[in-house]
């Protein structure tokens, strides 16, 4: 899978896409694949702080349980009521319809000091390459 | 992510061939194994409903042999071997001198002076050393582990896509019994045992003929739904049907009679290690027992997590998942005897929080034969 363009991506494999003062969160196809068939997801309320780089939720596979940190700070404005009931989604359209987390962000300066798609791409395939 | 590789890690003779079908390789019990191929849940179904292939090559088998194996086998096992027919397996345990359990394990009767233990890959070597140290017997015990891969085809069409491959007359052959015969023109011993709570067959042979088999399994079940499937699923599978794991709900601190394996434990029999120590305990009466819940609210109960009742800890899981046939979030659990009953309510602590869970009765799942 291709990582969108205009995307940035946390070393733990999160990545934030900014539109002005919003922010949607979510988890990499990376991330998905490395979790195998996602069965759970916890998210914060609406109205809670994020801080950067402070885990906000948590994803579970059949296996593993993934703390999910966030790239970037603000308030959480909304979060994805579908993963929910379809916690499947994730491992389908992780950088789609199944984002996490929608914020109003802070400083959204803080999103260019994060890897951008061609430095992701770099980091998984070295990543990859150590496994 | 930064774990550093702990020092040298074993491999099957079929680990190129997981590698080929995309297997995800984990290490586990210092094997380089594949955990899942096609995902869990997917292979998991296979089993229940299908069919499933997993390479177990990593479990450890010990030969012992003498004029007089059976009483070193009968001094070490909680199980009553003697009552083994020739081509027959039991379940049993390897005993502390505490009750407590080394490992658990298949007896195998070949003949009157040879049996085979099948153990756990992580037990193999502490297992054969703790054995040779407990022979006071005209017996020897050999680890013939390296001379052998494993495979372990389960679920309710093991038989129809094992049939063609051999000129044994696999259906006559009852649960927990073995025979030895050529599949696909490879000599193996074929046992009607498994880990997931299914029919099935594990086949022993030598690995040298290791992908012949495996990819002739996979090419001849096909057509009925066969696919690899890794020690992700062999896990779930196991859970769900309420089996222990060593180092989860059985280990040297744990006796059988706690965890619910009184049938595996002959105290009937004249003498064995850890007899005294259970008896002992049996008469003074158990303070904790294994459980099976069901989480009621939402979460996963996990290994390790603590159980909560009334606010306060009273013990521990062993296991604890989504049982992904079932469709619900399981586990097994350590509490105290008066909170066992099925229906109670107890608590897990999920992280920061926690959430109900209800008491149910072991084994969650259980094939209809």
């Amino acid at each position: 899978m291709g990582y969108p363009q205009g995307f940035r991506f946390t070393k733990e494999h999160e990545w934030v896409a900014v539109d002005g003062k919003t922010a949607k969160i979510g988890i990499s196809d990376f991330a998905q694949n490395q979790l195998g068939d996602i069965v759970f997801v916890e998210l914060p309320p609406v109205g809670a702080e994020l801080t950067a780089g402070a885990a906000f939720g948590t994803v579970e596979s059949v296996k593993a349980v993934s703390e999910v940190f966030a790239p970037i700070s603000g308030r959480v404005t909304a979060i994805n009521e579908a993963l929910a009931k379809s916690p499947e989604l994730l491992n389908q359209d992780p950088h789609g319809a199944a984002w996490l987390i929608q914020a109003e962000v802070s400083d959204p300066a803080q999103a260019s000091k994060l890897m951008d798609t061609a430095a992701y791409e770099k980091f998984v395939s070295e990543q990859e390459a150590s496994h | 992510m930064t774990t550093p590789a702990p020092a040298p890690i074993r491999r099957t003779a079929l680990n190129a061939a997981h590698r080929r079908l995309g297997g995800k390789m984990v290490e586990f019990g210092g094997w380089d194994m594949p955990v899942e191929y096609s995902g869990i849940i997917p292979e998991h179904k296979a089993v229940r409903l299908r069919a499933g292939l997993f390479d177990v090559s990593h479990m450890g088998e010990l030969s012992v042999q003498g004029p007089e194996a059976l009483a070193l086998v009968q001094h070490v096992t909680s199980n009553d071997a003697s009552k083994l027919n020739l081509d027959q397996a039991q379940y049993s345990g390897l005993m502390t001198a505490q009750g407590t359990f080394v490992d658990d394990l298949l007896v195998h009767k070949f003949t009157d002076r040879q049996f085979w233990l099948v153990v756990n890959a992580s037990n193999c070597d502490k297992d054969f050393e703790y054995i040779c140290q407990q022979n006071r017997f005209d017996a020897q015990v050999v680890n013939v582990s390296d001379g052998y891969t494993q495979l372990a085809i389960q679920g309710p069409r093991a038989v129809a896509i094992l049939q063609p491959l051999t000129s044994i007359a696999l259906s006559p052959i009852k649960y927990y019994w073995f025979t030895t015969g050529k599949v696909l023109g490879v000599d193996c011993i074929i046992s009607r045992t498994g880990y997931t709570g299914e029919d099935g067959f594990e086949l022993y042979f030598d690995p040298e003929h290791s992908e012949k088999v495996w990819d002739g399994l996979l090419e001849a079940g096909r057509g009925e739904g066969l696919i690899p499937c890794g020690l992700g699923a062999r896990n779930t599978l196991r859970m769900e049907a309420g089996m222990a794991l060593y180092g989860h709900e059985i280990d040297d601190t744990t006796t059988p009679i706690e965890a619910g394996l009184a049938w595996i434990t002959k105290l009937g029999k004249p003498e064995f290690l850890g007899k005294r120590a259970i008896e002992e305990q049996s008469a003074r009466g158990l303070q904790r027992q294994l459980v099976g819940f069901e989480m009621i609210e939402a979460g996963i109960g996990r290994d390790g997590y603590p159980v909560l009742h009334g606010g306060k800890r009273v013990g521990q899981v062993t296991s604890g998942g989504p049982a992904p046939f079932l469709g619900k979030n399981l586990g097994m659990a350590y509490v105290p005897v008066a909170l066992a009953q099925p229906g109670t309510e107890i608590e897990i602590q999920i992280r920061a929080r926690t959430a109900k869970a209800r008491i149910v009765p072991l084994p969650f799942y259980k094939r209809t034969k």
